[in-house]
């Protein structure tokens, strides 16, 4: 087996073999599943599209959660020494850790299928967006992922490493939010950082390359920051 | 086997190496000895590949760091001081993961990791969490994590601290049994666990190379002098000093501890006429209480080098 997956397979392991796995899963289904059922039968629309909706601010509190650890803990045990005195590529080490959150996601989101079973049993619900939301949602837990990663790398404090990257996921969620004061001309530009504009994208059912290139951008310039951050360390 | 040229590294601004050189050839145990903050650790950590050299370069067989760096972590086995193994997971599994990752074939294994758990006596406690070992047990499970792939170095740090002097003596044991068909660097800041082990000592004191050397030689140039501890009963000082008068020998005479009954001295010679000190005492009616040789100790020798430099 190739090292990153070997490395993934362990972070896996971990994750579910503690708690805190559980402890997450559990919130966010709360939370998705309360928000989602609260205005379902209010609203009277077979659609997901309160679900999708808050998915970047609610995914900018749960990927940090998951990735604080990642980094941070190897440092502050001291397992990272010994991580990196093995004969794997700190980017494998990386490629390794990248791939577990977004296992670990995939895995979250699987029971939130059931939304769109049970929409689709009492109406009719449209299959695109619900598509386009899934893998948008893809797209925007590797970006998040790799922003926590990213900020996981420059701490050894777990709780720091939460809040920097909780701070720049919800920047990223809500600065669409913020554009009301700017003038128009740069709306389109500060618009295009959004995370939240080009989730909302996905979630309409546009599968756009422009929007595909905004989360592959974010994921692959945080990664190589964290690659570069790992690099400086030695 | 192993080849350092003018190693130096900087954190930051601060030099915690100064261009030491050395080499070790293959199968040789070599103890880096010096105080805290010497930069034994830092040495190990530049061999191992974990740190980048400011300046300088390893060669290890054909290969050089930095460069061949994932070539030279293959054939090195390194166990930080702390022994940071993943301590929510059970021994097996662990060292099933560090086989994998080293890139043993997966059939292989298991019979590899029976094998080593035979050599590090650590057989019954497979199946226990890591979290659960005491330090001694931890110890020899990185030691095997370690070794698992059959590496041709191996590189402990500080592989005794924290111990109890049972386990000292049995990792002390188990690192020679290594040492008879592996090269072996080990660091320490204790001298008699370098001279039980090791045959040769380098010496580092503020990221300096100032001995090096087989610890009997080191033992001979920097402890020449012999001192000895005696306690007597039913002596006084006055007395004492009077009978040591005439041994030219004797360097200094320090008292220690006096009671009404005993009293405990220690004596410097400048060298090893413990005969005649003891012939002194038989002569008078005191009551020899105690009488050894006194081992010089780390400090000692320590405070001789670093002053001479």
């Amino acid at each position: 087996m190739i090292k990153p997956l070997i490395l993934c397979k362990k972070e896996v392991k971990d994750f579910f073999f503690s708690p805190i796995a559980y402890i997450i899963i559990s919130i966010f289904l709360l939370i998705t599943g309360w928000f989602f059922f609260s205005t379902f039968f209010v609203i009277d629309q077979a659609n997901l599209r309160d679900f999708f909706s808050l998915l970047p601010i609610i995914f900018s509190f749960i990927i940090p959660a998951i990735t604080m650890k990642s980094f941070s803990e190897e440092f502050n045990m001291g397992s990272y020494e010994l991580l990196i005195t093995f004969p794997v590529k700190t980017r494998d080490v990386l490629l390794g850790k990248f791939l577990s959150t977004i296992l670990f996601i995939i895995i979250m989101l699987v029971p939130t299928l059931s939304y769109p079973i049970c929409v689709s049993l009492v109406g009719n619900l449209d299959l695109g967006p619900v598509f386009g939301g899934y893998l948008g949602s893809l797209f925007l837990g590797a970006g998040f992922s790799s922003i926590g990663i990213f900020a996981s790398s420059l701490t050894k404090n777990q709780i720091n490493s939460f809040i920097i990257a909780t701070t720049i996921c919800l920047t990223l969620s809500l600065i669409d939010k913020m554009l009301f004061f700017l003038p128009d001309s740069i709306i389109n530009i500060a618009n295009y950082f959004s995370a939240t504009y080009h989730f909302q994208n996905f979630s309409k059912g546009i599968i756009d390359s422009r929007d595909i290139i905004y989360f592959l951008s974010i994921t692959f310039i945080f990664l190589y920051a964290t690659n570069m951050v790992l690099y400086s360390k030695r | 086997m192993i080849e350092v040229s003018k190693l130096t590294k900087y954190y930051n601004s601060f030099l915690a190496l100064d261009k030491i050189s050395f080499s070790v050839p293959k199968g040789q145990i070599l103890g880096l000895l010096g105080p805290n903050g010497a930069g034994k650790t830092t040495t190990l950590r530049l061999l191992t590949g974990y740190l980048r050299p400011s300046y300088g370069e390893i060669t290890v067989d054909k290969y050089r760091l930095p460069g061949d760096d994932i070539k030279i972590k293959s054939i090195i086995g390194y166990l930080p001081e702390s022994v940071p193994i993943y301590k929510n997971m059970i021994v097996y599994e662990y060292l099933f993961y560090v086989g994998e990752i080293r890139g043993i074939s997966k059939e292989k294994i298991p019979e590899r990791i029976m094998d080593i758990a035979k050599k590090c006596k650590i057989r019954e406690i497979m199946h226990k969490n890591i979290n659960e070992l005491s330090k001694g047990l931890l110890q020899r499970v990185g030691i095997a994590s370690v070794l698992l792939h059959d590496p041709e170095i191996l590189i402990l740090d500080e592989p005794t601290t924290g111990l109890d002097p049972n386990q000292i003596l049995e990792i002390r044991d188990l690192i020679k049994e290594i040492g008879k068909y592996k090269t072996v660097i080990l660091s320490s800041h204790i001298l008699s666990e370098v001279e039980a082990t090791c045959d040769r000592v380098i010496i580092i004191n503020k990221g300096k190379i100032v001995a090096d050397d087989s610890p009997s030689q080191l033992k001979n140039m920097y402890m020449g002098k012999t001192v000895v501890n005696i306690c007597l009963h039913g002596a006084s000082t006055e007395e004492i000093k009077n009978i040591f008068k005439d041994i030219k020998e004797i360097e200094q005479v320090r008292f220690l501890n006096q009671d009404d009954l005993n009293i405990s001295l220690e004596i410097t010679l400048s060298r090893d006429v413990r005969e005649k000190v003891y012939k002194a005492i038989k002569n008078t009616p005191w009551i020899l209480m105690e009488f050894y040789k006194n081992k010089m100790s780390l400090e000692n020798i320590f405070k001789q080098i670093t002053t001479e430099n």
